[in-house]
């Protein structure tokens, strides 16, 4: 009882017993192996909620090292409530470990909803956070069955989705979370990520995992991997549009980027200002124009 | 307009926790009776919730489940996570060997099969026949009242010797050929949820565990929709008993069984309607098993019947909700499901910036076709 009064010190090293991290990690072997393929896992609970990040916290406190530098994003931000919240998890369980906001030095990334803007490199890991790992859960509720058509690659089902979208809309009408074949087999729920992020997936140099926790499983896209999102050749996949009325691209309020995935505030008054989603992307643009102007950082 | 998003977010986290505190220890301001709650208390005064707790959170802790109580303020579902929080975290040093609950330490065990049972029926701690009057008089009590009332009843409580194991009633509709005989070989390993993930179809032991740490709610609920229409198991309890239980474990010289300790808990067999004869044999009852940490009955019949419904939906193929293993079993954890209706209250600027582009394009489109 005595040991456990102390709230941080009553914990191994990333929080999982060395089992468990074990577990992951010959989980994340095996997703590697089969890119796309979602490996099922003995998921741990985490002291915070299943879908708050779980599936990627067990990823994360599994592959850490003491000398990791890790990022942790929520919505491209890294100030974001539930971004804060992991990073003084990992922090608080992981001593040693340095944590950076800038994506240029971490080893190590947590995100949820983004890939960063920046091309990651060949010494990164970055590890989304899924809620639903399924693509065929839109049209297959049994587990079991889709266990099948994945096996066989049978995507018929889910692009008959798409098809019946431009029927009805003239438009595929999936925002995020788009279906996205890997290495020409298997197609995968990319998480959350928007459409923007999608081409990010294809020949990453880094290597880009997935951890769902509620739903137990771990996938992976290897570096260099073919990623194509599901299309047609007449209907082909597109990008947020972020022209404004004129077909002018709209620029970040704060930085003034042109080629960054952009949020979209609405003020009182009702008017709308766009500014960059990745925060730390943002800062990066207004560092360099300052030291173009040759102002101090 | 100022750049929202980039900080605060610390703050913000750090302020909620505090108010959250302040709730809890508000009431250590006005002075008086209120004081902090202690684990005691809720240990002896609040049992079933403790109960719950253990149960739902999957390890046998009833001081940390009252701790659990303590910091959610008393919401079951954060308690029983929080204690699976922290089983996440413990190794599995061994696993025991079947325990026999017949040698289960008594405080109650009933039949709704037969009047009279071997052994007898013994009603023990029970609120089935209680009247749901409220008690006023407990709005205000004292010490002494309470000491005074427990001193009362244990002198007025007979000398008794109960004995050491009680017969199973199934037991006894088994030898008469009324059940199917006992399949399944001793020594096979139980499937351990917290080791290895639920892959359909699964094992029925993997069934069972998943339901036993279930959310009471969740599975009274889809136990009910059974009982109600969506299903036809029409059990009978043939037995229901809480007590306590001896957990065995080899010694770790001897190798020799050795009590370990025990856990409280409540288990319920049913029967139900009876099955059609495999070839060379005669019709006989079919059983579901219900069995959980701590004395919760309407979780133990809950998943017996679901038990029951769960094995005819595996040979039949899953009729109703209620039969299909991926609906029950993947629906009853009170942490997935909890975490994820929670998870709603995160931002999802982005996904909805995508939204957002997704019907004003589609908006646009059928705007030109006009």
């Amino acid at each position: 009882m005595n040991a456990m009064n102390h709230t941080t010190t009553a914990y191994n090293f990333g929080f999982l017993d060395e089992y468990a991290k074990k577990e992951v990690r010959r989980a994340i072997l095996k997703a590697i192996a089969i890119p796309g393929y979602q490996v099922p896992y003995a998921s741990r609970e985490m002291p915070m909620g299943r879908g708050f990040g779980t599936g990627g916290l067990q990823l994360t406190l599994s592959l850490i090292g003491p000398d990791e530098v890790v990022k942790i994003i929520d919505q491209g931000s890294d100030d974001s409530v539930n971004a804060v919240n992991l990073r003084q998890f990992i922090e608080m369980t992981c001593p040693g470990i340095s944590t950076t906001t800038r994506t240029t030095e971490c080893t190590l990334i947590q995100s949820r909803h983004r890939i960063p803007e920046r091309p990651l490199t060949a010494t990164q890991i970055i590890i989304l956070q899924v809620p639903y790992p399924d693509p065929l859960v839109v049209v297959e509720p049994s587990e079991d069955k889709r266990k099948t058509m994945h096996g066989e690659a049978d995507y018929s089902r889910l692009l008959v989705k798409l098809y019946e979208d431009i029927v009805k809309f003239d438009e595929i009408t999936i925002s995020h979370r788009y279906p996205t074949r890997i290495n020409g087999h298997y197609v995968i729920d990319p998480s959350p990520i928007p459409r923007w992020d999608v081409p990010k997936l294809h020949d990453s140099a880094a290597l880009i995992l997935f951890g769902a926790g509620r739903e137990k499983k771990i996938y992976a896209v290897p570096p260099h991997t073919k990623a194509e999102p599901l299309a047609f050749s007449d209907v082909p996949f597109r990008v947020e549009d972020f022209r404004d009325a004129a077909g002018q691209r709209r620029a970040c309020a704060r930085c003034g980027s042109k080629d960054s995935f952009l949020d979209e505030f609405v003020s009182d008054s009702g008017s709308k200002t766009y500014q960059c989603s990745d925060s730390d992307w943002c800062d990066g643009q207004l560092l360099r124009a300052a030291q173009a102007q040759g102002e101090p950082a | 307009m100022s750049y929202v998003a980039i900080k605060g977010g610390g703050c913000a986290i750090a302020g909620a926790a505090a108010v959250t505190e302040y709730l809890r220890t508000e009431q250590g301001l006005a002075g008086g009776a209120g004081g902090p709650l202690q684990i005691e208390a809720i240990l002896h005064q609040l049992r079933h919730l403790v109960d719950r707790v253990v149960s739902e959170g999957g390890v046998y802790h009833p001081q940390f489940a009252a701790l659990a109580i303590k910091q959610s303020l008393g919401d079951t579902l954060e308690a029983a996570f929080a204690l699976r929080a922290w089983r996440s975290t413990r190794p599995r040093l061994t696993a025991t060997p079947p325990l026999d609950t017949s040698r289960m330490r008594l405080i109650r065990r009933i039949s709704s099969a037969f009047k009279e049972i071997p052994g007898g029926q013994m009603l023990g701690p029970t609120q089935d026949y209680a009247l749901r009057l409220l008690r006023l008089e407990l709005m205000d009590e004292s010490p002494e009242a309470f000491r005074a009332m427990a001193r009362t009843w244990l002198e007025s409580c007979p000398e008794a010797r109960l004995p050491d194991t009680f017969p199973k009633v199934l037991d006894a509709l088994r030898m008469e050929g009324l059940l199917p005989p006992i399949t399944a070989t001793l020594g096979e390993t139980p499937f351990d949820i917290t080791r290895e993930p639920l892959i359909f179809p699964v094992a029925r032991s993997a069934a069972l565990a998943t339901m036993s740490r279930a959310e009471t709610g969740s599975l009274l609920a889809i136990a009910y929709s059974n009982m109600r229409g969506y299903g036809d198991v029409h059990p009978t309890v043939a037995e229901l008993r809480v007590g306590y239980l001896p957990v065995l474990l080899p010694h770790p010289v001897t190798g020799e069984l050795t009590e370990a300790g025990e856990v409280l808990m409540t288990e319920c067999e049913v029967v139900a309607m009876f099955e059609p004869a495999v070839a060379g044999g005669k019709p006989v009852f079919t059983i579901g098993y219900g069995a959980c940490f701590g004395h919760n009955e309407v979780k133990a019949i809950s998943m017996a019947i679901l038990d029951r419904a769960l094995q005819k939906g595996m040979q039949d193929g899953p009729a109703n909700p209620s039969e299909d293993p991926e609906f029950v079993l993947l629906h009853v954890d009170g942490v997935d499901s909890m975490g994820f209706a929670s998870h709603y209250k995160m931002p999802h600027y982005v996904t909805f910036q995508s939204d957002l582009d997704r019907l004003r394009t589609t908006q646009q489109k059928s705007g030109d076709l006009a």
